[in-house]
Parts: structure tokens; C-alpha cells; sequence
């Protein structure tokens, strides 16, 4: 997993709220059994016309906004669990979504791929939205290992929340599984305990 | 770095974590101890059971009984597998089916689509190669995995499941954790049989009285949903209660429980009871003889106990509920089928409300009823049991789907199909005008060709009406089966209820 620490960067603003993962990935793009290329069909629906040519009001096709963080409304990321939708955002080049709300499965999602969900006010978010809206080329730093979100030059740090054992994973590229590994005496040792255990299905 | 060295390495570091949080661990256990461990949830009952470890004041590694998969979400957790060398830990604790993305006619056939083909074949590759337990395309067995499971006797009381799928939570109306994961945590689950999870909040749902007739379980969730709204869940698990929730079916109820995770909520589960057992009895991995009663006898204890505290509770009362369809563009956005669409909702900011109205080609205040549908689609893991079937079959009896809608239905299973053709319920349905399909998840996410055109209206008895979600452009209103039966006649939104 890549690691994140501290960036500057501009935004991209998507002030909708409830962007579900069908929005992000639609489900027809979901057929591949690699990790690869699904930054291409990111927003597929909103991006492209019917005619499969750029949508020129999608705010990913106006070369006026870049940057490596998404600024989305609340709920981003709702619905289904595909995380295929946090492959896409990382393979388009997106390494941090701020929004106010997050659903879980995706926020999970994101955590497990280098791509960090940073949960702000919604008060913070209609501000951070209207200062990259007003300049698309307001710098924004964000700084996990202090756990925070700041506009630059003269923004307040605006501090987030991220679990203790997340943080590290991300800041040091590790991913859940080489931890669940290494549990697997207790894992066996825990299944030999239970008072219960359902018959075996075969 | 091999995979393995680099395994060793992070290993370390992440013992190093333990360490540091052990303190936090300690004040959990001890504020475990003040409050929870006399009375406690069914959700923490089940929960506490399956913890190996907890990591920090928030995560556990939790160990999951039952792991079901399917095409879409597994083909990258088996190549980690491959990369990282690593065996498949419980083989027997896993069960696949192939679901998403498979035709819904000529299944005996090649699958004619390339991408899809490939997806479906890996997963039969992916089986055979780690002995995985595939009812895939062709077996009797074969049909939507949160159908299958339960039909199955798969899923049982107090058992923890995952599924790389958000409706995961179905199973929960069986009294189990079940929840959807991503694809990383399908591979933790092959590879240790956990998962490292944050624990989430208890919210419980009263519902007191009776539902009114040509009310049902849809209904039921999409009133809830339109009150608590589409994010309203988050970060809880449910428990459904009350008098209502007693009286339904396992059928209504795993509707109920399949449609929590469209509030956010990580899941949704019903204590089990007598109708739970009856239900399980005599089906295929349902434990049996000394088993059986082994298992009962623990099933039993699966309850809230009276003094538990819930993080949030409601209570709602079920004679004020009516046949719900939504007129958004997510789930929360419903209303009774005899209101008019709202001119704007409090968990919206107006733009996006607006958006959503476009999308659907609404106006704020406009009446529902009387509008013209061009599709009807009954199927998919919240309303394609035999049960929503019968429910369909009996209200098309002698008459005649309305020559402007394409009427599908598409049963849960192979199971729900047979047993629908021993029935008879395929001839009425057939001689009405529907198409009667074979088993998947087809037009409720257009994986496969089911699909809905751009600009017309499904009435679907699915679980989302995200923009495009049935196909691109396509307008979807969630809606029982009995709605989605009547409207397939009329071809216009209608109350049922007046018609039966």
C-alpha cells in the first residue's frame, strides 16, 4: 500500500451529497479481476455522455481544478461495498476524499488502500468548498501525522480524527492482513475455545 | 523484498502498536466490565463471542463462522492469496456462488458476454484451485448468495458472516453479525478467518402493532429509511424489535434486515425464535440429531436481555405505515404511495434534492399516482423469495401485464424457481406477461444485460435507486411487490390496495 504523510496540493470541489459507489464505479465497469485501470471509468456516468465523449460540466473535465484531493458533500461513498470504488479515486490520482460524512464500508475501503478519508465539519466543508470554487488554486495542506487539514498560507489548522492503529498503517504502508497473520497461533488457539461452534459445512 | 520478509518486518512494528495501546485495552475492559458485561445487547452477546483480541479502544479482530462469495468481489482476494503465498485458512467455512453478473436466460449456454465470462470462469478456476465449496452457474444449488444462505441452512443464530457484498446484512434476520466488507477484507478472511474491526454502536427499531393489509416488509424499511434517512445508520448495527417485527416471516424479514445497510448501518439483525427454528430445520447444513439441540439450546439465549442499553433507540408504530414508494435518487427519498413528492427534505441541501428530481424527471409537489411506468422488475436479494413470488403470482392471476411495460421477474434462486414452477406460480406469471427468469442479481445493478433504458421508469422491488444503478439513465422507484405487481397491470402507479 502507498504511504501518505504530509502533502500540499489543490482541491477538487463535488459539493453533491450522497455520492454512492454506483456514481463512483458504475457496476458495468466492474468486471475486471485485477486492481488495475478502473481510474478510467472513475464518475464514468457524470464524466462521459451518452456518446461516451467528455461531459464538459463534470468538474473532472475542467482543466481548471486538478489536484490529488477530492471535496465532496456528505455521505460520500454510500451503497455498495465494491472497492473497486476506492481503486478508482486512487487510480485517477486521488489520495485523500474530505467530506463531512463518510459511509462506513467505503471509509474502510479507502483506509485499506492508501487513500485517506478525512471527516470535517460540515461548517469547514461549505468553507473549503468555497474557497477552491473562488480560487481552484488554493493550496491545502494535510498533514496526517499531526491530523490536520489547513489552506494555505493562512488557513487555521483544521484537526481530524483517524484511529490510532489506520494512522500508522497508512503512514508506513501496511495493510491489515500482515497483522491478521501474524495472530494465527491465537486465531487457532481461540477456535479450539468457543463453547459453540456450528457443524462444518462439508 | 520477498513478500514474506517484508511480512516478518511489518510484524514488528505492528506488535509495537499493541504495546502502545494496552493501556486503552485495559480502560475497555474495565468499562466492559462497570456496564455492559450484566446486561447486554444480542448485538454484543454475538459480537463478544467472536472477539480473538481486541486491538485498540475501538477495533477487535473479530472471527467470522461463514464467508460467502461470488465473482464481482473476490477474483483480486484470491490473486493476493497467489502473491502473498499464503493457504486459504478455513475452506470450509466458505461457500460461492456465482451471482452478479450471469445471464438470466440460456444459463445452460456459454456466457455470451467476454468480460463477464472470464469473471465468471475465474471464480470457478479460483474454487477448484483452493477447494472452495462453487454452486456456480448450472447447479442446483446456484442463485443470489444472501438468498442461498439462508435457504441453504447456511446461515444460523449467532454466527458471524461476511460476504464482499453491502447486503451481507440480509442474514441478520436470522439473528447473526453479518455484514459487507471490500475486497482486502475478503482476503484477510481467506487468509485468517478475521477481520480487524472497529466495534460499531447498538441502535434499536421498535415497531409495535400490526402492518395493515397490503402493507409489507418493504414498506416496512423504506418508511424507516425515509425517516432515520440514507445516512441515518451509520456507524450503528441494528436490531429490529417490537411486536411488528415478531409477526413477520423469515421472507419479510430478511427484507427488513437486507435493506439496513441503505440507512448506513453496518447491519441489521432480529432476535431469533420459534419461527427462526422452524425455518432452519430440515434444511441442508442445518445441524441435526444431538447437533440440533446443541444448537437450540444456544440459539435460545439469543437476545436482547431487558435491561440492555442501545446507543439509540426509536420506536415507530406499524398501523401508521402504508405502501411506500420513493421518488429519489437514494433510498431514504420515499414517500406513501398517496403523497406527493416533497418541495424539500431537511437531510438534503436544496441543490442536490433538485439534482435528484432531475435525474428522476419529477417536480417538487408532484402526485405520484397515475404516472406511467415503462418497467416492472421483481428480483433481487430484498424481494425475490418465494414468498414475494407468491405474492406477485396471486395478484397477476388472469390478468394481463399492460402492453406498454416489460414485466421481469427474476427469482432468488434455482431453489425459488423450482419451487415456484411446482407451484404453478410460472404459468400464471408467464400467461400474464411476464418474463420468468432464471436465478441472479440481474436488473437490480445491470451487471448482466437486464438492464433498464435511459430516461423510462422501473418499478423495481430492488434495494436502489442510484442514478443509473439499473443501467445508464435508467429512473428507478423501490417499491413491495405487491406495488411493483399492481403497477405492471396498470401500467401507472397505483395503490394496490384499492384494486385488490
Amino acid at each position: 500500500m502507498e504511504k501518505i504523510e504530509i502533502f500540499t496540493d489543490t482541491g477538487v470541489p463535488m459539493p453533491m451529497e450522497d455520492i454512492d459507489t454506483d456514481q463512483i464505479i458504475p457496476a458495468r465497469f466492474l468486471k475486471a479481476i485485477d486492481k488495475l485501470g478502473f481510474g478510467d471509468n472513475l464518475f464514468y456516468d457524470w464524466r462521459y455522455d451518452k456518446n461516451n465523449e467528455p461531459n464538459p460540466d463534470f468538474v473532472l473535465n475542467n482543466p481548471i481544478y486538478s489536484g490529488k484531493i477530492l471535496v465532496a458533500g456528505k455521505n460520500f461513498g454510500s451503497g455498495s461495498s465494491r472497492e473497486h470504488a476506492a481503486w478508482a479515486l486512487h487510480g485517477y490520482g486521488f489520495r485523500v476524499i474530505i467530506s463531512s460524512f463518510f459511509a462506513d464500508i467505503f471509509k474502510g475501503n479507502a483506509l485499506n488502500n492508501g487513500l485517506l478519508p478525512i471527516t470535517v465539519s460540515p461548517e469547514y466543508l461549505d468553507h473549503l468548498l468555497q474557497k477552491i470554487t473562488e480560487n481552484p488554486k488554493t493550496p491545502i495542506t494535510v498533514n496526517l501525522p499531526e491530523q490536520y487539514v489547513r489552506i494555505e498560507p493562512d488557513g487555521e489548522k483544521m484537526s481530524f480524527d483517524i484511529d490510532d492503529y489506520k494512522k500508522m498503517c497508512l503512514l508506513n504502508g501496511y495493510d491489515d492482513i500482515d497483522y491478521l497473520l501474524s495472530l494465527k497461533d491465537k486465531i487457532t488457539e481461540f477456535e479450539k475455545n468457543r463453547s459453540y461452534v456450528a457443524p462444518p459445512l462439508r | 523484498m520477498t513478500s514474506i520478509s517484508l511480512w516478518k518486518r511489518k510484524t514488528r512494528s505492528t506488535r509495537n502498536i499493541q504495546n502502545k495501546t494496552f493501556d486503552t485495552i485495559e480502560n475497555r475492559v474495565s468499562f466492559y466490565q462497570s456496564t455492559s458485561m450484566k446486561h447486554k445487547t444480542l448485538f454484543d452477546k454475538i459480537w463478544d463471542a467472536h472477539v480473538v483480541e481486541s486491538v485498540d479502544a475501538t477495533q477487535d479482530i473479530l472471527y467470522i463462522d461463514r464467508h460467502f462469495i461470488h465473482e464481482v468481489t473476490s477474483p483480486q482476494a484470491f490473486s493476493g492469496l497467489r502473491e502473498r503465498q499464503v493457504p486459504l485458512f478455513r475452506k470450509d467455512q466458505t461457500v460461492a456462488t456465482a451471482d452478479h453478473n450471469v445471464p438470466t436466460i440460456n444459463q445452460h449456454q456459454r456466457i455470451t458476454e467476454p468480460l463477464s465470462r472470464i469473471q465468471v470462469e475465474t471464480l470457478t478456476k479460483n474454487c477448484a484451485e483452493f477447494d472452495v465449496n462453487l454452486y456456480g452457474l448450472g447447479h442446483p444449488n446456484q442463485g443470489i448468495v444472501h438468498i442461498i444462505g439462508p435457504e441453504l441452512g447456511i446461515t444460523q443464530p449467532g454466527m458471524t458472516i461476511v460476504c464482499g457484498d453491502s447486503h451481507t446484512s440480509t442474514h441478520g434476520a436470522f439473528g447473526t453479525i453479518a455484514f459487507g466488507i471490500g475486497t482486502s477484507q475478503v482476503e484477510q478472511v481467506f487468509a485468517t478467518q478475521t477481520l480487524l474491526v472497529s466495534k460499531p454502536k447498538r441502535m434499536r427499531i421498535n415497531i409495535s402493532g400490526e402492518l395493515n393489509p397490503g402493507v409489507y416488509s418493504k414498506d416496512l424499511i423504506l418508511y424507516l429509511l425515509s425517516k432515520l434517512t440514507a445516512g441515518g445508520g451509520t456507524g450503528y448495527f441494528i436490531e429490529y424489535a417490537g411486536s411488528a417485527i415478531e409477526k413477520l416471516s423469515m421472507e419479510a424479514r430478511m427484507t427488513i434486515c437486507n435493506m439496513s445497510i441503505e440507512m448506513g448501518a453496518r447491519g441489521g439483525l432480529i432476535a431469533p425464535d420459534e419461527k427462526t427454528f422452524d425455518y432452519i430445520k430440515g434444511r441442508d447444513f442445518a445441524p441435526k440429531g444431538e447437533d440440533w439441540d446443541k444448537a437450540l439450546a444456544y440459539w435460545k439465549t439469543l437476545k436482547s436481555d431487558q435491561e440492555a442499553e442501545f446507543d439509540k433507540e426509536y420506536h415507530f408504530d406499524a398501523a401508521e405505515i402504508e405502501p411506500m414508494i420513493t421518488y429519489g435518487t437514494n433510498p431514504g427519498m420515499g414517500i406513501k404511495i398517496s403523497e406527493r413528492v416533497p418541495t424539500r427534505i431537511d437531510s438534503a441541501k436544496p441543490e442536490s434534492f433538485q439534482n435528484s428530481l432531475d435525474y428522476m424527471g419529477l417536480e417538487p409537489g408532484q402526485e405520484l399516482l397515475g404516472m406511467p411506468v415503462q418497467n416492472v422488475f421483481i428480483g433481487s436479494c430484498t424481494n425475490s423469495r418465494i414468498e414475494d413470488l407468491r405474492i406477485v403470482a396471486n395478484f397477476s392471476k388472469g390478468k394481463k401485464v399492460n402492453p406498454n411495460v416489460r414485466a421481469m421477474i427474476v427469482p432468488g434462486s434455482q431453489r425459488v424457481r423450482k419451487q415456484a414452477t411446482e407451484e404453478g406460480l410460472d404459468r400464471i406469471l408467464i400467461e400474464a406477461g411476464y418474463e420468468f427468469r432464471e436465478a441472479g442479481c440481474s436488473a437490480c445493478l445491470g451487471m448482466n444485460e437486464d438492464k433498464i433504458p435511459a430516461g423510462e421508469y422501473c418499478v423495481s422491488t430492488s434495494n436502489r435507486n442510484f442514478e443509473g444503478r439499473q443501467g445508464p439513465g435508467a429512473r428507478t422507484i423501490l417499491a413491495s411487490p405487491l406495488t411493483a405487481a399492481a403497477v405492471a397491470i396498470h401500467g401507472k402507479i397505483v395503490d394496490a390496495r384499492e384494486l385488490v
